[in-house]
């Protein structure tokens, strides 16, 4: 903050940046939802004499909901004190610099896609789509090499799945073709 | 010798050439996975988890077992030559691994911790064959307090041993109890947390949650922080010891597993402790203690074999009581559920073939990854070029794949995104994903025991704990928690005294 921004510029910069550094009370806000999710299933269901020994279907989501409850209060604790998680680290990992939003929301609406398309067309393309898709937007670029692999992929996986081990794919009108 | 007949019999099963084959194709997958970077054995695993529907139980489980040990002995080779070691029981080897690399003794390096992972799996499995048996023989009249117990001190543990922070490994805890409430009570037929949707009602599937967890989450969190540039491998040729290297490590290689066992049967989180014990073991007894830190080759024997060992050590915990340690274990009791076995004491003696071929065919595996990776190091360290868009974009297509195969739904593919999103939450924040992973495979039958436990007691508590076993369990459970509780308190006392 330099001294010559305005007094409100500056608290709001200063919230918005706390709220930043603070962010891991969004995981708490979760959990804590989660726990009261969990509770109102809990205590709204009627259970009827269906119930057989001294502890019913209720007992264990009311225990999980009140552990909820009490480790979203906990990591809040954590997280004012000063407390935060480690992101996770990897070999292909680089922390330095900020996140990549753009991939992860192209990674995910290319899977989205993906979940649409799989009846309709069938595995094999909506398959090669997805493999496509994604290494298109990890970064991919090569035209001539990537459509080719994707289709080999998705081919021999669905051979593999549908003919050898029996585990049933949609062939799609493709397929249907051949 | 009783186990030794069943170990002859288990070898009948993993020499027929089918099994040959899963346990060739496990090994090599498991190094595959192993060296390139990203993809863990639990990952590895959970992805192949739809072959259970297709494939005998000897076969899949004889391909786990291979894949578990060979990513074990691929592990070693990235620390070694790029010095960005993949998993946690890796780390170590890169200590004294990658300066032996960048000294030209790379060759050297490889061959010390193929070796070593040779010898800690041997001593490690010949100890599984010669403990397992008794074990399930002393549990096998253990009931459901004592069930419970287990499944307790797994979930205590996870949250407790492994991570930095237990309030984040309870909430991961409880996210994947929550997970595992979803559907039908097992006991009742009541819906639970399923909001009328009949597609609930049937419970989110394991291979849904590890497959999201494990690779949906994981492959989101690299795609988010993906290094553009990535390290360069340093190119080392074929693996070798000279008389003068085998000379310093063979005591390493038998001390391993000394400590590498033991670790890896008790939940205290797989291979990270006794990897580092044993370096520090080796060294405080080396006789070249000017070399540490630059490349002492010690420091790569000992680990790697208790590495090794305590994947054996592990999957003795696994088969007799059905207590994961691991992450690849609980993936590995995901399979177990998948096929309706339950492991425990019991297994021994319902599923003698499926047990003792599986131990056969881990002696099988380990010379296979002694024949393969002396040899073809120099190769597997070329999978360290694949570009890293085929990588990801390619554990996207087999996650898909997976969650598909379970039941031919759409629905489970929005649930595997969504449960991915959970999984890259959970990294960006710090939440150990293990815990989640543990809550929703044990969560239901730690339920179905408590409630089978108390109905026997008619209602009293005291139905949990009377029986030695469960006291025992109970006992350790309390020293786990306690635990950092004594160790402030030793702590202050000594800076007093100081």
């Amino acid at each position: 903050m330099t001294t010559t921004q305005t007094p409100e510029r500056t608290e709001a910069g200063e919230r918005r940046s706390w709220l930043r550094e603070h962010s891991e009370l969004g995981v708490c806000a979760l959990l804590l939802a989660l726990g009261v999710l969990v509770l109102t299933d809990a205590l709204t269901m009627d259970v009827d004499i269906a119930q057989r020994g001294p502890i019913g279907p209720k007992t264990v989501p009311i225990v999980v909901g009140i552990g909820l409850l009490v480790i979203a209060a906990l990591l809040a604790v954590d997280v004012l004190r000063g407390g935060s998680g480690q992101a996770e680290t990897g070999e292909d990992i680089d922390l330095s610099e900020p996140a990549d939003w753009r991939t992860v929301l192209l990674l995910a609406g290319v899977f989205l896609a993906t979940a649409v398309l799989i009846e309709p067309l069938g595995f094999p393309v909506a398959g090669a789509l997805l493999f496509w898709g994604a290494a298109f937007a990890l970064g991919s670029r090569r035209i001539d090499r990537d459509p080719l692999i994707a289709a080999g992929l998705s081919l021999i996986t669905y051979v593999v799945f549908n003919n050898l081990l029996g585990v049933p794919l949609p062939g799609g009108p493709l397929m249907g073709a051949l | 010798m009783n186990a030794l007949n069943s170990l002859l019999d288990g070898f009948g099963t993993a020499l027929t050439p089918l099994n040959l084959l899963w346990a060739a194709i496990g090994v090599l997958l498991g190094t595959a996975i192993g060296v390139l970077p990203g993809i863990g054995p639990a990952m590895a695993v959970a992805l192949l988890l739809p072959v259970t529907y297709g494939l005998d139980p000897t076969g899949a489980f004889i391909m786990f077992a291979g894949i578990y040990y060979g990513a074990m002995f691929g592990g070693s080779t990235t620390s070694i030559l790029l010095n960005t070691p993949g998993e946690s029981a890796a780390v170590v080897a890169a200590m004294e691994g990658n300066p032996m690399a960048k000294a030209g003794r790379g060759a050297q390096a490889l061959a010390a911790a193929a070796i070593g992972h040779f010898a800690g799996g041997m001593i490690g499995t010949i100890l599984l064959v010669a403990l397992a048996p008794t074990v399930a023989e002393l549990a096998v009249d253990i009931g459901a307090p004592d069930y419970f117990a287990i499944m307790v001190l797994a979930f205590i543990a996870v949250t407790s041993v492994l991570g930095s922070s237990r309030i984040r490994g309870m909430a991961s805890l409880l996210i994947g109890l929550t997970l595992g409430l979803v559907g039908l009570d097992q006991m009742t037929g009541q819906q639970r947390l399923t909001f009328g949707s009949l597609q609930l009602a049937d419970g989110i599937d394991v291979v849904i949650v590890a497959v999201g967890l494990f690779a949906i989450g994981e492959a989101l969190w690299v795609a988010a922080h993906l290094r553009r540039t990535p390290g360069e491998p340093i190119p080392v040729g074929r693996p070798w010891l000279g008389r003068d290297d085998v000379r310093r490590t063979w005591k390493s290689w038998l001390r391993g597993p000394v400590i590498g066992f033991p670790f890896g049967a008790i939940p205290a989180g797989g291979a990270e402790i006794p990897t580092f014990l044993s370096y520090v073991t080796e060294k405080r007894l080396s006789k070249h203690k000017e070399e540490w830190g630059k490349g002492a080759i010690e420091g790569v024997a000992g680990p790697e074999s208790a590495s090794s060992a305590s994947a054996a050590g592990t999957l003795v915990s696994m088969l007799t009581l059905g207590l994961p340690t691991t992450a690849v274990a609980a993936v590995m009791l995901a399979a177990f559920q998948q096929y309706g076995i339950q492991p425990g004491p019991l297994l021994f003696e319902r599923e003698p073939e499926l047990v003792w071929g599986l131990i056969a065919s881990l002696f099988v595996g380990m010379v296979l990854l002694l024949a393969l990776n002396l040899p073809l190091a120099p190769l597997w360290a070329k999978l360290l070029r694949i570009p890293r868009p085929y990588l990801y974009a390619g554990i996207l297509f087999f996650a898909a794949v997976g969650a598909y195969a379970v039941g031919g739904e759409v629905i489970d593919l929005v649930i595997l995104l969504l449960i991915g999103l959970i999984g890259f939450g959970m990294r960006r924040y710090g939440l150990p994903v293990l815990p989640a992973v543990i809550g929703v495979i044990l969560g239901p039958s730690a339920e179905q025991q408590l409630r089978r436990a108390l109905q026997i007691s008619d209602g009293s508590v005291t139905g949990l704990v009377n029986t030695p076993f469960s006291v025992t369990v109970y006992a350790v459970i309390v020293v786990i928690v306690a635990w950092p509780l004594v160790k402030r308190l030793v702590g202050r006392r000594r800076t007093e005294a100081a």
